[in-house]
């Protein structure tokens, strides 16, 4: 009992050939784009290297970008195959690639599905990466003279100018850090040295924040410095100032950009998983189709396709079967005095593939 | 003595068909990308129309667009007539069409090469129109209130971060104006009120930049108030700091930036001449060679392909004669009504 099965007369294959031909060429152009696409995401990731922690998250660009080259080589000698099939001769040649060529494909298509998910599971990880890099950078945003961290600074600012965003969390991680280098800190003014004292660790704290967090859309000039200290302005609240600074963190920010982009290229590559399942049921369709016909000796009638050629718990049992003999194979029957030369049958119900037609009996030589 | 004859037998003409036909649609999406060209450009001058007091031209952009159509079109046609050009029944459809059709692309052509002209001299109108507007924005800076100034300040402030720029000629137009609304002034604060006493105008003046001047790669935080006190600041100088703000006007940069454009939409409408210029110089060796076909039912026959049907010299002195002509013959025309008249 086939899953499945469908009729099909010759210029029905044909124009199944033809239209697979065509799919197969426009999955190859899916491949690139998944290919470009992984290759998108692994530069935005590096662009902001200097932002994020040690974590592994370059596993999905990376799997993006096999995932797309495999589909354009796949997807090449599918069109190739196809059409060929239109083609006796030339399907001749191609008859026992086709059988292990659809296996493969059917397993890289669990790849692409792999892929897709990978997409969306990397939340969790991108978001602790941003975390510790931001506080790190927020940290060391002082240390424009320290080598390795001479544009920490500069990341930063225009990281926040970019996203419109300030500090980790929100502007208050600011007042948390000394962002201003003792370079340019007055030792020999009291007020300084009273500010470093007042603290155990002896920084130089204090309500103000960097340039990059102003808000161009506020009608008032810039507050940058004595933010929570409401008598320092005139007209000025800060429990009720919305328009001064950026409110929003740049954890945040960016974790909806990325998140962004993830969902989109998650979409895209499970649009291309479902054209290559559809794409290699076609090709099912016509291998099966075609050794029919071969079976039945004339290419040019009608013969029928099917998925599976008995139902899925049969095949399913039979492919066990032919790994358990597999194995058996493997083992010498030690009951023959331990003499491998002998031949001995390796089941009573073997399977010969698809065709499942046993080889004739080669007479003894005599 | 047609000027500068070529022969041509069945194999040329075919291949000067052919190619005539792939070089038509390039100029067709080389008309695309003019057209493109034109919009882009008329949105970037509206982007920034805030910059130049809304009173930048758009006469450049619209004849670019204009431009890109008509070449668009033009070169379909064109495209058409040499597909049609080797099947003698169909082109015998579009031979009374061609000599206005050459008419009208000499036409275009010279409408280019205005085009080009306008495209390298409007940049002058640019700069002033610039100047004049960037000194308004500035002055206009703190009236966040006022309505139709209201997105002033955040568009100079976008324009500055963008840019890299800082103030109309440089920093120092910030001291002349005041930038800080009275609404933000506490004016019953002594400090306050002895600067704004101290000028003519009654400003709030100061040496300080808003915060968008700030220079994201300086090694220290911007300093931007008491920009010219060496003393307010630890291990200062003004003198020669020049990371701190952006040393750049915003005049200097918004010019650069639209001088490139129109430069390189000037460079790519004379490149379009000459393509236009080859088509139609093909066209015109295709259609005459067709023409002077001996045995017009026989296509292996040779003809002849010219440029002009005489010299340069007699084919002028040939039109100005025509045009006298059709002159003269207005007035012999009224010469004859009046005499029926009477």
């Amino acid at each position: 009992m086939a899953v499945f099965r469908l009729t099909f007369t010759k210029t029905k294959r044909d124009k199944l050939a033809q239209v697979l031909w065509i799919l197969n060429w426009i999955s190859v152009v899916t491949g690139i784009i998944l290919f470009s696409l992984g290759l998108f995401l692994k530069v935005e990731i590096n662009k902001r290297g200097e932002l994020m922690a040690e974590r592994n998250i370059q596993y999905v660009p990376n799997m993006l970008i096999a995932v797309g080259l495999i589909a354009c080589a796949i997807n090449f000698l599918g069109g190739k195959i196809c059409y060929d099939c239109v083609d006796t001769t030339k399907f001749l040649r191609w008859k026992l690639i086709m059988l292990p060529y659809i296996l493969c494909t059917f397993f890289f298509t669990f790849c692409v599905l792999v892929g897709a998910l990978m997409c969306y599971s990397m939340h969790g990880e991108l978001e602790e990466s941003l975390n510790l890099g931001l506080t790190e950078a927020i940290r060391f945003y002082k240390d424009t003279d320290t080598p390795g961290r001479c544009f920490l600074k500069q990341t930063v600012d225009m990281l926040q100018i970019q996203f419109k965003c300030c500090g980790n969390n929100g502007y208050k991680d600011w007042f948390q850090i000394q962002w201003i280098s003792n370079r340019y800190l007055d030792m020999s003014q009291k007020e300084v040295v009273d500010r470093l004292r007042s603290n155990v660790q002896g920084k130089y704290l204090m309500d103000g924040v960097p340039f990059s967090c102003c808000n161009i859309n506020s009608p008032r000039p810039c507050i940058q410095q004595q933010i929570t200290n409401n008598s320092a302005h005139f007209h000025y609240e800060h429990q009720t100032e919305e328009l001064n600074l950026w409110m929003k963190g740049c954890r945040q920010a960016l974790l909806e950009y990325y998140t962004h982009i993830l969902q989109s290229i998650g979409l895209s590559v499970l649009i291309a998983w479902l054209f290559e399942l559809s794409v290699l049921t076609g090709v099912r369709y016509l291998q099966t189709s075609l050794e029919n016909g071969l079976r039945q000796g004339d290419l040019n009638s009608e013969s029928d396709g099917w998925l599976l050629e008995q139902s899925f718990m049969e095949t399913a049992r039979v492919n066990l079967n032919i790994i358990k003999s597999l194995g058996k194979c493997n083992q010498i029957d030690t009951a023959n005095n331990g003499d491998p030369n002998i031949n001995i049958p390796c089941t009573s119900k073997a399977n010969y593939g698809p065709d499942n037609v046993p080889p004739k009996e080669i007479p003894e030589a005599s | 003595m047609p000027f500068m004859p070529v022969k041509f037998n069945l194999q040329k003409r075919v291949k000067l068909a052919q190619g005539l036909w792939m070089i038509y649609w390039l100029s067709v999406i080389v008309g695309i990308l003019i057209f493109s060209l034109g919009i882009f450009f008329k949105i970037e001058l509206r982007k920034r129309s805030e910059m130049m007091d809304n009173n930048e031209s758009h006469l450049v952009p619209n004849l670019l667009i204009l431009v890109g159509l008509l070449a668009c079109g033009v070169s379909a046609f064109g495209g058409k007539v040499c597909h049609d050009s080797l099947d003698p029944v169909k082109f015998a459809k579009w031979k009374p069409m061609l000599k206005p059709y050459l008419l009208l692309c000499c036409g275009f052509n010279a409408l280019m090469l205005l085009t080009v002209l306008l495209c390298f001299l409007m940049q002058f109108a640019v700069y002033l129109t610039l100047a004049e507007g960037l000194k308004n924005s500035i002055k206009f800076y703190k009236d966040t209130d006022t309505p139709g100034r209201c997105f002033m300040k955040r568009t100079l402030d976008m324009t500055q971060i963008e840019f890299r720029c800082c103030g109309n000629n440089n920093f120092r137009d910030w001291f002349e104006v005041q930038w800080i609304s009275n609404r933000y002034l506490d004016m019953s604060n002594d400090l306050v009120k002895d600067r704004v006493l101290s000028n003519v105008e009654g400003k709030y003046l100061m040496d300080s930049v808003p915060f968008s001047c700030c220079n994201p790669g300086s090694p220290r935080p911007c300093i931007q108030h008491h920009l010219t006190n060496n003393s307010a600041h630890y291990d200062y100088d003004h003198r020669i700091e020049e990371l701190n703000i952006w040393t750049r006007g915003c005049r200097e940069a918004l010019f650069s930036y639209f001088s490139n454009m129109m430069n390189s939409i000037g460079m790519l409408i004379i490149a379009t001449i000459i393509l236009e210029s080859a088509d139609m110089a093909g066209l015109k060796y295709l259609t005459t060679a067709l023409e002077t076909m001996e045995d017009p039912e026989n296509p292996e026959c040779e003809s002849e392909g010219w440029l002009l049907e005489k010299s340069v010299k007699e084919t002028f002195s040939e039109m100005l004669a025509k045009m006298k002509t059709l002159g003269a013959s207005n007035q012999v025309e009224g010469g004859d009504a009046a005499e029926a008249a009477t």
